[in-house]
């Protein structure tokens, strides 16, 4: 697990050819860490066929509407894998 | 008679099926085994249980808020396919449950995933205004209430625990499990 809860991370911004979890939305956005859940395979290598897949810690990771949108005062909790993710 | 057959979707899910089928990786009887313990076992009637639990024993809804699973597996769930992941409302804070990348949720608590989950308006909507989606299910939040969405983006599963309504204290534990709906459970209604 490289980032304990309360850590301030961004979403990587690329757009890759190939399936991924990261919905677009999110992408290049800053948000905190609200927990470690798992290690699981990650998807984009799952989908492609990669054997074996990476195995990474996946993360509640919570974003502000405002950041988002641009608009709003909810949050937005989202469930990201570690590789999708670049620290403070 | 036009039944469900008819549907293009239908159609496909059925063709991917018989390509499965010849290819030897499952079998018509497979398939429906499948199917009907999902569906003669998956119903929201089990997410009910475990809140109202959690509602009259506090050792229970610390268990469910910290390991879904654990307190899943006392209520006789076990084996989960997913992580449970359970989000209780407040006084402050009211929860929804969304996924924007298909339809993720906790089937095996919660029943079959019902039409509007599924579709785009409410997966779109729901992360952007929920205020206004709630409202259009009937839902008035106070200003001072905030609004915490979830996308269900990975093998986790989202569950609300939700606030126990006033005026149920004499209520025995099945009583309070017939008042928490599927909807209550997704955060899409208040009780």
């Amino acid at each position: 697990m490289r980032y304990a809860a309360g850590t301030t991370v961004r979403v990587r911004a690329a757009d890759p050819d190939h399936h991924t979890r990261v919905p677009r939305y999110v992408r290049g956005h800053t948000g905190q860490v609200v927990a470690a859940l798992g290690r699981w395979p990650l998807p984009d290598d799952s989908a492609r066929g990669i054997t074996p897949p990476r195995i990474e810690t996946c993360y509640a990771v919570r974003f502000s509407a405002g950041d988002l949108w641009g608009t709003g005062d909810h949050t937005v909790t989202v469930d990201l894998w570690e590789s999708y993710l670049d620290g403070p | 008679m036009t039944g469900h057959d008819d549907l293009p979707a239908a159609a496909r899910a059925r063709r991917l099926e018989e390509r499965l089928i010849a290819a030897g990786l499952t079998s018509d009887d497979e398939i429906d085994a499948f199917l009907t313990g999902l569906y003669t076992s998956a119903s929201p009637v089990n997410g009910a249980r475990m809140a109202a639990r959690a509602w009259t024993d506090p050792r229970y809804r610390d268990l469910l808020l910290s390991d879904g699973n654990a307190a899943a597996a006392e209520q006789g769930f076990e084996g989960l396919s997913y992580q449970l992941r359970v989000v209780a409302n407040t006084e402050n804070v009211h929860n929804v449950i969304v996924c924007t990348l298909c339809s993720c949720y906790p089937v095996s608590l919660l029943g079959p995933s019902p039409g509007w989950y599924k579709s785009f308006a409410y997966r779109s909507r729901t992360v952007r205004e929920p205020r206004a989606v709630l409202g259009e299910f009937g839902v008035t939040l106070p200003d001072t209430v905030q609004i915490s969405v979830w996308d269900s983006t990975s093998e986790a599963r989202y569950m609300v625990l939700p606030l126990r309504p006033a005026g149920t204290g004499g209520l025995a534990a099945d009583e309070l499990a017939a008042i928490i709906t599927r909807n209550g459970l997704i955060g899409t209604a208040r009780l």
